[in-house]
């Protein structure tokens, strides 16, 4: 398989502030991988690095099979970055952004201006292409953000939050956006901080916390790293919970207690909710609820962990 | 047919860029007007409520005193580039230049080149103004070429700095200060009364600070009167504010943006 982006043993510090501490990655050619991470976990200096703005201190950092490093300016040559914040200039029309980015890719002024042409129809801005970008919507800015990184057919291209800010419409819009890019083909490596948004579009995912990878694979991969499904037992008051955790427990089950809920981890199948509701059937039951895990269960889980306390 | 352009790639990213802050010029109306509509009511204060008073030695204080107020428009429009170059630094705007195949610096490149066509602009429509209320030079052709290349080379040289001015401060507010600054320290020159006027520490001042040769410069060009040294001395002045303003501009951007 080959990768777009390969990062081994990546290491950043901002004086004493050790903000990357040894990260391994890997986005193979034509997916989409999501950086997961919370607020300040280095999402953003990752993304820098790769995109030549900012040095590694240590590591092996290819992108587009060059070092970033060695050959700074071939690798920008091949990426594209949409920054945190939208980079769109609000002065200058739609069109004119676009033109004016395939100009600085040194096209010529012919494929600029139909680069621009094509990228304003796939991307839906063609009524809003020649009104300043002041008057676009959030989700029409950031889908204009995302095709100006389309100019030049980029090998990989870099999303930093690219939803961060939207009303939700905005992000479904941006959400659309990728996953035409993903069935396309573009390699993109995107950060975010919200887990439906990974789970959604990333093919892989890499959750970062605390300067390293605590995690990576597929969404799948990582909810079934915290176990299987969990069934949640309502009940009406403290008397019923208590027999219905002794109950439980005598039977081999590792049920935890929240509230007025009792909340037993299954393998999800419809013999084993069958079992346990036997096992609690001499208890009066309010609800009984199934729950699959979320990746937020996934995210507590492991940035928890990777927080030293 | 190749879609790249054969246009070497800083020329080209310059000339993009200019052709962008030039947008924003023209666009930023309120900026332009204000650019302009500050000099002329200077001028006109000087001219038509100071004036009478003032006289400054000479029957038309008119003639005198339009030098020193191109000069003001220059110098208060030039530092317009601290805002504007400040703003792509805060924006992320110029995040996405470098993540691009563009020559870093080539963004302040066009912001100076920028403001130096924008002050060309408002010192004609100023010069223009005041060609209208009675202000009359005699200079010859080679006289004019010389004085708007020594105000070119002004424009230039406050441009740059203002430009590593932008780069140093944190906001686009605190960047606007400069405008003021700059505002003021054609007063304190022989723009607008002689520097004998003033007392002793002022004088001094007056009469060593850079703008005045400038202003002498481009007065004596223009009226026809002796310049003297101080052509040789604006142009040394200016530009060497203009060489330590690209370098310091040029630095501050790579610390700034590398860190």
């Amino acid at each position: 398989m080959t990768y777009t982006v390969e990062v081994e043993g990546l290491r950043k510090s901002f004086g004493d502030t050790v903000v990357l501490d040894g990260i391994d990655l890997r986005v193979a050619r034509g997916t989409v991988a999501a950086l997961l991470g919370p607020n300040g976990a280095g999402k953003t200096t990752t993304v820098k690095i790769l995109s030549t703005l900012l040095r590694p201190e240590a590591g092996r950092v290819h992108v587009a099979g060059c070092d970033v490093l060695a050959r700074p300016a071939e690798v920008r040559r091949r990426i594209s970055l949409t920054g945190q914040h939208a980079t769109v200039d609000e002065v200058l029309t739609g069109r004119e952004n676009l033109v004016m980015m395939g100009r600085l890719r040194h096209l010529t002024k012919a494929a600029a201006r139909e680069r621009a042409g094509a990228l304003l129809e796939r991307f839906d801005l063609v009524e809003a292409a020649d009104r300043r970008v002041a008057t676009y919507s959030g989700g029409m800015a950031r889908r204009l953000d995302i095709a100006l990184g389309l100019v030049d057919d980029p090998a990989v291209l870099f999303l930093d939050e690219p939803t961060t800010g939207l009303d939700p419409r905005g992000r479904r819009d941006v959400w659309d956006t990728v996953g035409e890019l993903a069935a396309s083909g573009v390699t993109v490596l995107l950060t975010t901080q919200y887990l439906e948004e990974a789970d959604r579009l990333a093919d892989s995912i890499s959750v970062l916390a605390g300067g390293r990878i605590a995690a990576s694979g597929t969404a799948d991969q990582l909810k079934a790293l915290i176990g299987g499904e969990t069934v949640e037992l309502v009940l009406p008051d403290a008397g019923a919970l208590a027999s219905a955790l002794s109950l439980a427990e005598l039977r081999g089950y590792r049920a935890r207690v929240a509230d007025l809920s009792l909340h037993v981890p299954t393998d999800g199948t419809a013999a084993e909710v069958r079992e346990l509701l036997e096992v609690v059937a001499g208890v009066p039951v309010l609800r009984v609820a199934v729950h699959r895990p979320t990746l937020d269960d996934v995210f507590l889980a492991l940035t928890e962990q990777a927080v030293p306390a | 047919m190749s879609v790249y352009s054969r246009t070497p790639g800083p020329v080209l990213d310059v000339g993009v860029l200019l052709g962008r802050s030039l947008r924003h010029s023209a666009r930023s109306i309120d900026a332009t007007i204000s650019a302009i509509v500050l000099p002329l009511l200077i001028l006109c204060v000087f001219v038509y409520i100071f004036g009478g008073a003032l006289e400054a030695g000479t029957p038309d204080y008119l003639n005198y005193v339009v030098p020193g107020v191109i000069v003001l428009c220059a110098a208060f429009g030039s530092a317009s580039t601290a805002v504007s170059v400040n703003e792509d630094m805060t924006s992320g705007v110029i995040d996405r230049l470098r993540s691009l195949p563009v020559v870093g610096s080539a963004v302040l490149a066009a912001h100076v080149v920028a403001s130096v066509v924008r002050n060309v602009v408002s010192t004609a429509v100023v010069l223009g103004v005041s060609l209208l209320m009675g202000f009359r030079p005699v200079a010859g052709v080679a006289d004019w070429l010389l004085a708007a290349g020594v105000l070119v080379l002004f424009m230039a040289g406050v441009s740059a700095l203002s430009a590593a001015f932008g780069l140093v401060v944190s906001s686009a507010e605190a960047a606007g200060a400069l405008s003021f600054v700059l505002l003021f320290l054609p007063y304190v020159s022989s723009g607008f009364v002689p520097p004998e006027t003033m007392p002793a520490v002022l004088r001094g001042f007056a009469e060593y600070q850079p703008v005045t040769p400038l202003i002498e410069s481009v007065r004596g060009l223009l009226l026809g009167l002796p310049v003297g040294s101080s052509l040789g001395h604006a142009v040394l002045w200016w530009g060497g504010f203009l060489l330590v303003g690209v370098v310091a501009a040029g630095v501050l951007f790579r610390r700034r943006a590398g860190r």
